[in-house]
């Protein structure tokens, strides 16, 4: 029915929107830390909204079940720290890298960087902060693209300011 | 059989939406005062069923009843919080807050990109959904009231 196939959307047009989102971002700010910046905010401002559509859909929240969902991947979680507050999730393959080759000048440039302001907004808005960056991308040269995340501390709810 | 009002609550405690249906007697004080004391109300008897709570919980809070009316309470892992209040006969209303939430909240405020989060909801399109919604709930019947 419609509703079923409207949840199916072309990946590779998404990949490729993604690619021209990224590279206007580089034409209009001229410095690879700026779009970093950028891309994560953007990111931000997506997870706090994923997250709802994602609690209203799924009851138990587990990250694999969520890169699944929107992204078609199942990233591994490793190299948890000692102190179980930090570990990394290695993405075999990105889509969001398909058809992409950095370009020299733009050696500094964190390609998938909105997933890191994804993840942070959305786990913002389930009382977690956290967090997240890049440590390895396979665009970059390296063999596997590597999330590390660490966990800052819960949200405590508040009572709001004036009310006695 | 009816439905008294309706409030959603960020989790800042910004009420985010209020609409009433059948409510026959106000409060007496400003909308704005009664959110806060709303508020308040739920923050404080949240945390205080936990506390006092033998075993561990996962959802604490679900409704309570006066001799006239039944609020029921749903909270989603985000912090919004849905209020109902409803007369004594509807004993149950958790699958109609949860469809308010999937169904309405998400789909019309969350995925309007015109929506900003955290203020009220002045979608047009959610308000008549909404609305439409719980006047076709089996125990939506004002003239029962």
């Amino acid at each position: 029915d419609l509703k079923a196939s409207s949840r199916v959307t072309n990946s590779e047009l998404f990949t490729l929107t993604y690619g021209a989102l990224v590279t206007q971002l580089c034409k209009d700010y001229e410095n690879d830390e700026e779009v970093n910046k950028q891309l994560d905010k953007m990111g931000y401002n997506i997870g706090v909204r994923l997250i709802e559509d994602f609690l209203a859909q799924t009851a138990d929240v587990i990250a694999k079940v969520a890169f699944k969902m929107y992204l078609g991947i199942t990233p591994s979680v490793t190299n948890w720290s000692p102190a179980g507050d930090e570990f990394s999730l290695m993405l075999e393959n990105n889509p969001l890298v398909d058809f992409v080759e950095l370009p020299d000048n733009h050696s500094t440039l964190i390609y998938s960087n909105l997933l890191c302001g994804v993840l942070r907004g959305a786990l913002e808005m389930v009382q977690m902060a956290v967090d997240v960056r890049f440590v390895q991308d396979t665009l970059r040269g390296d063999s596997v693209t590597e999330i590390r995340m660490k966990f800052i501390k819960r949200i405590e709810e508040n009572l709001p300011a004036g009310d006695e | 059989m009816t439905v008294h009002n309706l409030y959603i609550f960020d989790r800042n405690g910004n009420c985010l939406y209020y609409n009433e249906w059948n409510r026959k007697k106000q409060a007496g004080i400003s909308k704005e005062e009664e959110f806060k004391l709303m508020y308040g109300m739920l923050f404080s008897i949240r945390s205080f069923v936990s506390k006092m709570s033998p075993l561990d919980m996962k959802e604490g809070f679900l409704s309570f009843q006066t001799s006239k009316y039944r609020l029921h309470y749903y909270e989603t892992p985000s912090g919004l919080k849905f209020v109902m209040n409803t007369d004594l006969s509807v004993t149950n209303a958790r699958d109609t807050l949860q469809h308010i939430y999937s169904n309405l909240y998400v789909e019309y405020i969350v995925k309007n990109p015109v929506c900003v989060l955290g203020h009220s909801l002045d979608s047009e399109l959610f308000s008549s959904r909404l609305d439409a919604f719980i006047r076709a709930l089996p125990y939506y019947s004002p003239r029962a009231a």
